[in-house]
C-alpha cells in the first residue's frame, strides 16, 4: 500500500517497519503500518492528531512494544522491548517537552546518565566531557551558544532544542527521532533548528522529523510519511509531491492516485469512527 | 542577550568570525566578566550569605564588646557545629526540592539511643555512635521509601515523624529528665571541659593539610583543563583563592591558640584553655567528603539532575526513586551525627532533645548559605556559611537584647533572616529564568 518510490533507493533503509500493529485494549491504534528511514535523509512523519504518530514513535523507541509486525534495524530483525534496547541499537528520541535539566549546564545535560568517569575514585571526568560536548556542538556547526558551561536555564528556546538534539548524537546514534522540534520556536530559531536537522542527516544519520508544520516538512524532508487514522497513507519522496498533496494525505488519507485506495480509506474511516 | 545571535543563525563561518570552542586561556578580566554574568543570571550561590556574614560581624563587633573575643568565637564554633552538620544533610534533601522537618527530632532520637546505650548498657562510645548512625540511616530509608514508593509528600511524612520522634525521646529518656554522658572522648569533641582542645601544633598541621590539599586539587584541575585545551580559571585567581584560604585559616588557628581563660579561679589555676576545638577537623572532613560526593561523582550529578527535572533524569536512565531515597538517608544519617555532636556539647541528652528551633536553624542555615528551597541548586559549603551566620546572629543578639524577652526576640530575628534568605532565593530564581 505504501509506496516509497525511493529514486535514490540504492541505500537500504536503516529502519524498516512492516505491518506494525498496536492496540491498547479495544483501541486499535496502529493498523499495519509500514515505515522506512534512510541514512542521510530526513524522513518527515506527518499526520493529524490521533493518527498514531506518537504511538509509532514510542514503538520505535521501545516505550511500547509492538503487537505484530516486522521491525528491521540495520538489516537485522530487532526486538525492541525497552528504551534501553532502542538506545543500544543507536536510536535516540528527542521529545517535544525537552528532557533537559535547567539547573545543569550544557555539558552536564549532554552527558546526563552517561557521565564519563576517571581513575579508581571514579570521579567525573569533566575535562573530557567538556571537550566531547564542545566537539559535538562544533561538528554540528552550532555557534549560537557562548560557553558549554552555560546553564540551560539561561538558554533561549532554540538553543535548548539545539542542546537536546546535540545530546542525541553524542552517543554514536544512527537514527534520531525529533518530536515536534520547532513547535514552540520563533521564526529565526525555527530556521536555526531546521538547519541543524538538515546537518544531522548530511552527517550520515537517519533523521525522523515529526511535525505539524508543513513549511518545516517541505523545507528539510527528503521523504514524507503520512499517517492517516492508524494506517500509513503513503510514504513518498518529497520531490514528488506538492504541499496540497501532503495536506490531502493527512486529512483524507489519499491524494489523486497516491495514498490509501478509496475502499481502504473508507474501511479505515469506518473503523476510526467505531473506535 | 547577546549570545543568542539570531542574526548569524545558520551560515557557515564568515570571514573573521571567531570559531567557538577553540583552545584559549581565560584572562582575568574575562573571568571576572563571566563571573558577574553568572551572578546576574541568578547564580548568586553563597554571595548574599557571605556579604550578610561580613556585615553582621562588623555590626556586632561594634555593638557588643567581646563579640570577637577568642572565648566567644570558640563558643560560636562549638554551638554552631550541630546546626551546620544537620544543615549539610538538609542540603541534599533541599536539592531535590524536598524537605525533612524531622531532622531535628531524628537527631534527638539517635542521640538519646546512644546515651541510653552508653549509660544504661555500658557500651563504648564507638558502638553507641555506630548505633546512632545506623538508626539515622534507617529513619532515612523509611522516610525516603514513603516518599518515593508510596508517594506521600515529604512535608507530611516528616511532620508526622517530627511528632512521633518527640514522643520516642520522652519515653526513652523517661519523663522530663535527662541522661548525663560522661564518656571522655565524646565530650571532648565539643570541648565540654575547658582543656579538651587540639594541641597548638595539631591546629597548624591541620591548616597546612587543608591549604595544601585545596591547592593541589585546584591546580591539578586547572592543569588537566589546560592540557585538554579547555578554558581555565587564570592562575592569579586560583592563587588568590588559595591565599585567602590560608590567611583566613591562619587567623582562625592563631586566634584559637590564645588562652581563653582570662580570670583564674582556684579551679583553673594551672590550666589553659587554648587550641582549635576537636569539632573543627570533623566538620572539615564532612565538608570535604560531602562536597566530593555532590560535585565530583555520578551520584552527586544525579542528585542535581533529579532536583532540576526528575522526568529528564528518568529519561536519562537515572534511578530517580533510589536517588530520592538516598538523600533522605544522607540527611537522617547526618542528623544522627549532629545529634551526637549536640550530645557531646551538652554532655548528655534531655527529653526535649532536638526539639524547639533546632530544625528551623538548620534549614535556615542551608537557605541563608544559598541552597534553594525549589531544588536543584545548593552546595555543602552553604551549610557552613549559613550555619555561621545563624550562630553569629544568635550570639550577637543574646547580649544586645537582654532581659526576659531576649530569647523571644532572638527567635523573631532568626525567623526574619530566614524569610529574607528565602526571598533572595525566590527572586534570584526568577532572575535566572527570565532569560529564556
Amino acid at each position: 500500500m505504501s509506496v516509497d518510490a525511493g529514486p535514490r533507493g540504492a541505500s537500504e533503509p536503516i529502519l524498516r517497519l512492516r505491518g506494525i500493529q498496536k492496540s491498547f485494549g479495544p483501541v486499535h491504534v496502529l493498523k499495519g503500518v509500514d515505515f522506512e528511514a534512510r541514512v542521510g535523509e530526513v524522513t518527515a512523519l506527518v499526520g493529524d492528531n490521533g493518527a498514531g504518530k506518537s504511538t509509532l514513535v514510542k514503538c520505535i523507541g521501545g516505550t511500547y512494544t509492538i503487537d505484530e509486525g516486522e521491525y528491521v534495524f540495520n538489516g537485522k530483525a530487532a526486538h525492541v522491548h525497552s528504551p534501553r534496547a532502542a538506545s543500544a541499537l543507536g536510536i535516540e528520541i528527542v521529545y517535544q517537552d525537552l528532557a533537559l535539566c535547567d539547573n545543569l549546564d550544557i555539558v552536564q545535560n549532554m552527558f546526563l546518565g552517561r557521565e564519563e568517569v576517571t581513575g579508581v575514585s571514579r570521579t567525573l571526568d569533566e575535562a573530557r566531557m567538556e571537550l566531547l560536548a564542545g566537539q559535538t556542538l562544533a561538528s554540528l556547526s552550532v555557534r549560537t551558544v557562548k560557553s558549554v558551561r552555560q546553564k540551560v536555564s539561561s538558554l533561549s528556546g532554540g538553543q535548548r532544542q539545539t542542546v537536546a538534539i546535540a545530546k542525541s548524537v553524542l552517543w554514536n546514534s544512527k537514527l534520531v527521532i525529533l518530536d515536534e522540534p520547532t513547535a514552540a520556536l520563533g521564526v529565526a530559531q525555527t530556521a536555526q533548528v531546521l538547519d541543524l536537522v538538515r546537518r544531522l542527516a548530511d552527517q550520515g544519520l537517519a533523521v525522523v522529523l515529526i511535525s505539524h508544520n508543513m513549511n518545516d516538512v517541505l523545507q528539510v524532508a527528503d521523504s514524507v510519511a503520512a499517517l492517516y487514522l492508524g494506517q500509513m497513507a503513503a510514504q513518498v519522496r518529497r520531490s514528488e509531491v506538492t504541499h496540497t498533496q501532503i495536506v490531502e494525505l493527512i486529512t483524507a488519507g489519499r491524494s489523486g492516485d497516491i495514498g490509501l485506495t478509496s475502499t481502504a480509506a473508507a474501511v479505515v474511516e469506518g473503523n476510526g469512527a467505531a473506535a | 542577550m547577546s549570545t543568542i545571535g539570531n542574526d548569524r543563525v545558520s551560515q557557515p563561518l564568515r570571514e573573521g568570525e571567531e570559531e567557538l570552542f577553540q583552545t584559549r586561556e581565560l584572562s582575568t578580566v574575562e573571568y571576572a566578566r563571566d563571573y558577574v554574568q553568572r551572578l546576574r543570571g541568578g547564580e548568586m550561590g553563597a554571595i548574599p550569605g557571605l556579604i550578610g556574614l561580613v556585615v553582621l560581624v562588623i555590626l556586632f563587633s561594634f555593638l557588643q564588646s567581646g563579640f570577637l573575643s577568642a572565648y566567644n568565637v570558640e563558643n560560636m564554633v562549638i554551638d554552631g557545629a550541630p546546626t551546620i552538620i544537620m544543615a549539610m544533610g538538609l542540603v541534599f534533601v533541599l536539592l531535590l526540592g524536598e524537605i525533612d522537618l524531622s531532622a531535628g527530632t531524628a537527631s534527638g532520637a539517635c542521640a538519646v539511643l546512644a546515651a541510653v546505650l552508653l549509660v544504661r548498657h555500658n557500651v563504648n562510645w564507638i558502638v553507641a555512635t555506630l548505633a546512632a548512625g545506623a538508626l539515622g540511616a534507617l529513619i532515612g530509608v523509611f522516610i525516603g521509601w514513603l516518599r518515593a514508593k508510596v508517594g506521600i509528600p515529604s512535608f507530611v511524612i516528616t511532620l508526622a515523624a517530627f511528632l512521633s520522634f518527640q514522643g520516642v525521646i520522652v519515653i526513652m529518656v523517661g519523663g522530663s529528665g535527662s541522661i548525663l554522658v560522661t564518656d571522655h572522648t565524646l565530650d571532648a569533641l565539643e570541648s565540654a571541659s575547658i582543656s579538651d582542645y587540639m594541641p597548638i601544633w595539631a591546629g597548624w598541621a591541620l591548616l597546612a593539610a587543608v591549604v595544601l590539599g585545596f591547592a593541589a586539587v585546584k591546580f591539578r584541575t586547572l592543569a588537566t583543563r589546560r592540557k585538554a585545551g579547555l578554558p581555565a580559571e587564570p592562575n592569579q585567581i586560583a592563587l588568590i583563592k588559595v591565599a585567602a584560604l590560608a590567611a583566613g585559616g591562619a587567623l582562625f588557628v592563631y586566634y584559637m591558640g590564645i588562652n581563653r581563660i582570662v580570670t583564674h579561679t582556684f579551679l583553673t589555676a594551672n590550666q589553659k584553655s587554648e587550641g582549635v576545638p576537636w569539632i573543627v577537623p570533623l566538620l572539615l572532613i564532612l565538608l570535604f567528603v560531602l562536597t566530593f560526593l555532590l560535585g565530583r561523582t555520578r551520584y552527586g550529578r544525579h542528585v542535581y539532575a533529579v532536583g532540576g527535572n526528575d522526568e529528564a533524569a528518568r529519561r536519562a536512565g537515572i534511578r530517580v526513586d533510589m536517588v530520592r531515597i538516598s538523600v533522605f538517608v544522607v540527611c537522617s544519617f547526618l542528623a544522627a551525627l549532629s545529634g551526637m555532636v549536640q550530645l557531646s556539647a551538652q554532655a548528655g541528652v534531655n527529653s526535649a532533645q532536638g526539639g524547639g528551633n533546632t530544625l528551623l536553624l538548620a534549614v535556615g542555615a542551608a537557605v541563608i548559605g544559598g541552597t534553594s528551597l525549589f531544588g536543584g541548586r545548593g552546595r555543602v559549603i552553604d551549610a557552613v556559611i549559613g550555619g555561621v551566620v545563624v550562630e553569629v546572629i544568635s550570639y550577637g543578639m543574646s547580649d544586645l537584647i537582654s532581659g526576659s524577652n531576649g530569647p523571644g526576640w532572638q527567635l523573631i530575628i532568626t525567623g526574619i533572616v530566614l524569610l529574607v534568605a528565602a526571598g533572595f532565593d525566590a527572586v534570584s530564581r526568577r532572575a535566572g529564568f527570565s532569560r529564556q
